[in-house]
């Protein structure tokens, strides 16, 4: 029981720290949280979905279908609705409130378009469990904990490797240094939110598979808002080990505790955790700008 | 003649809301999420007193902005004291609004989610239209108060502001009891307005209005947030909409108002009779050929 409650609370980390992961690579250039990411993942998860279901591929391409689309998506976010007041050099709060509209604007856009049904993706990985040391472990847990790590590790070597990793690296201590040292800013920010938008389709499938494809998942994003916090909102590594900690933490709460109270304490954990730790476990500590 | 009667009452309502958030967010410049839990919590406190102990409506409208205002103390000590950035309290109160809906939800006075039917109908239109007047008067004179330039010094640069002296937890904690109070007289209202409450009416998509209405109707003016909220009301019944597309159109104003006009419909202005000459006499001049903002 208690391995089978770990393994499931590993997993369900692990998909929070893929999308977490999309709110840290945005919140460390601009510096503003995106709550669009939300809906991009939910719009992955569809894409996803409806490769899979209408067009009869294989999981992997539908995968990569939906990596593909939610980038995209992410891209076409920046460059309609944030761009503009980025060039004008708005204060975050604007930028967090159109963040807010194109959430909400999307979100019931699908419910319009696409109703409130719940598509359940084919059964992709086996039902049969494991048995692993007298417990039941899920494929679909195990496969979804390894996924999210590799590809996380893999974005890790990108930032630390390559030169436009570099680039971004350096644009998040401070822009106004990196782009005289020659980054082009724009293209940068575009780069970010594909990056983003990429790990935000995976996270979409694996969750559509995990909790059905309906249009308020993006509801569950904000869970991954609050492991980045938890993490330190901007940090790689942080967002891995807040979206751990607070899988772990909920499947605990929801097993041994109550259901109900799930996500009030993943609520209050956020209001206490920035009320100590205001720049989470692994973030840095942000000044006020005078 | 009754639905206009409604629609009416509805926006009055919505305006004590409103104008109390439009201190929080348009003028002390903090974002929140989660109003509707207020509303929620005015319209439980009063409707349980007016429904179970039969204590004057006054009365109970008052002790459910109280009990509304005691709470928000409870969420602004911890979120305010620590001066949190704006993104984190809108998580805060996103998170707060959900908690005080699963606890609505799990209490029995409140009955849980099958809610709370058969309040009496204390709010007519003319009761709703003098409360209505009346929150926006007493916000008018706050804000004009030296509370409220504190306010507006705060939203324009925090810094600033605190050298200057200002206590910035003092001057938000005021503007969030403030705007919570007012969220609780609304809930009041509303509650025996409809004769009925229960915790699903006071989703994130209220506060999503609220909040809409407030940075449409532009962040620094009173009857800007006014206007955006009675059209935000009257527009859907008038054209019939289902209401899903007021939640489209809700996402697409904030997009939209931002990215063109992010100060709002009203700017910092207000809507007065002088403003109104002052903008003819503005465009006469232009035409004459001065110089025009």
């Amino acid at each position: 029981m208690f391995l089978q409650t770990l393994v499931t609370g590993l997993s369900i980390g692990g998909i929070y720290a893929l999308m977490a992961v999309g709110y840290s690579l945005v919140f460390s250039i601009l510096n503003f949280s995106n709550f669009a990411h939300g809906t991009i993942i939910m719009l992955g998860a569809y894409i996803g979905y409806f490769i899979i279901s209408s067009f009869n591929l294989s999981f992997p391409l539908s995968l990569i279908g939906a990596v593909l689309g939610a980038a995209l998506l992410a891209l076409l976010n920046v460059e309609l609705a944030y761009s503009p007041l980025i060039n004008r050099r708005s204060p975050s709060l604007y930028l967090m409130i159109t963040a807010m509209g194109v959430s909400i604007f999307l979100e019931n856009m699908v419910y319009v378009t696409l109703g409130s049904h719940f598509y359940a993706f084919p059964e992709i990985f086996k039902q049969s469990n494991l048995k692993f040391f007298g417990s039941d472990i899920s494929p679909l847990d195990l496969s979804a904990l390894v996924f999210s790590l590799v590809s996380i590790y893999a974005l890790h070597l990108f930032l630390i490797k390559t030169k436009l990793g570099t680039a971004i690296r350096a644009a998040s201590y401070d822009m106004t240094t990196a782009s005289l040292n020659g980054v082009n800013m724009t293209r940068l920010i575009g780069i970010v939110f594909l990056l983003a938008g990429a790990f935000g389709g995976l996270a979409g499938v694996f969750l559509g598979i995990k909790y059905m494809v309906y249009p308020t998942m993006g509801w569950i994003t904000n869970k991954a808002y609050i492991a980045a916090v938890i993490g330190g909102l901007g940090s790689l590594p942080g967002a891995v080990i807040g979206g751990l900690i607070l899988g772990l933490l909920e499947t605990f709460v929801s097993v041994y505790i109550s259901s109900t109270i799930r996500d009030v304490f993943s609520f209050s954990m956020v209001i206490i955790f920035l009320v100590i730790l205001p720049a989470g476990l692994m973030g840095r500590h942000l000044e006020e700008k005078v | 003649m009754d639905y206009i009667y409604g629609v009416m009452a509805v926006i009055c309502i919505e305006i004590v809301a409103t104008v109390g958030l439009s201190v929080f967010t348009g003028f002390t410049g903090l974002f929140s999420l989660g109003h509707a839990a207020f509303m929620a919590i005015g319209a439980y406190t009063s409707a349980i007193l007016t429904y179970f102990y039969h204590v004057p409506f006054v009365l109970a409208l008052l002790l459910g902005m109280v009990m509304a205002g005691l709470v928000s103390l409870i969420l602004g000590f911890p979120t305010l004291r620590a001066k949190l950035r704006g993104d984190y309290f809108a998580i805060a109160t996103l998170g707060f609004g959900e908690a005080v809906r699963v606890i609505l939800e799990n209490l029995s006075i409140t009955q849980g989610a099958r809610g709370l039917p058969g309040i009496k109908h204390f709010t007519t239109l003319p009761v709703a239209f003098i409360f209505a007047v009346l929150v926006v008067w007493l916000t008018k004179n706050f804000i004009w108060s030296k509370f409220g330039r504190n306010a507006i010094a705060v939203r324009e640069d925090s810094v600033a502001a605190e050298m200057a002296g200002i206590d910035l937890f003092k001057v938000r904690m005021l503007s969030l009891v403030y705007s919570a109070m007012c969220g609780g007289l609304a809930g009041g209202l509303f509650a025996h307005y409809l004769n009925f409450i229960q915790p699903v009416m006071f989703t994130s998509i209220l506060s999503t209005q609220l909040t809409s209405a407030v940075v449409a109707g532009g962040m620094g003016s009173i009857t800007g947030p006014v206007l955006a909220i009675a059209l935000f009301i009257a527009v859907p019944e008038v054209l019939r909409v289902a209401n899903m597309w007021r939640l489209v159109a809700y996402g697409l104003i904030l997009v939209l108002i931002m990215v063109f006009r992010p100060s709002g419909i009203m700017g910092y202005h207000e809507l007065s009779f002088e403003w109104i000459s002052k903008i003819f006499k503005k465009n006469t001049r232009n035409k004459a050929g001065g110089k025009g903002i």
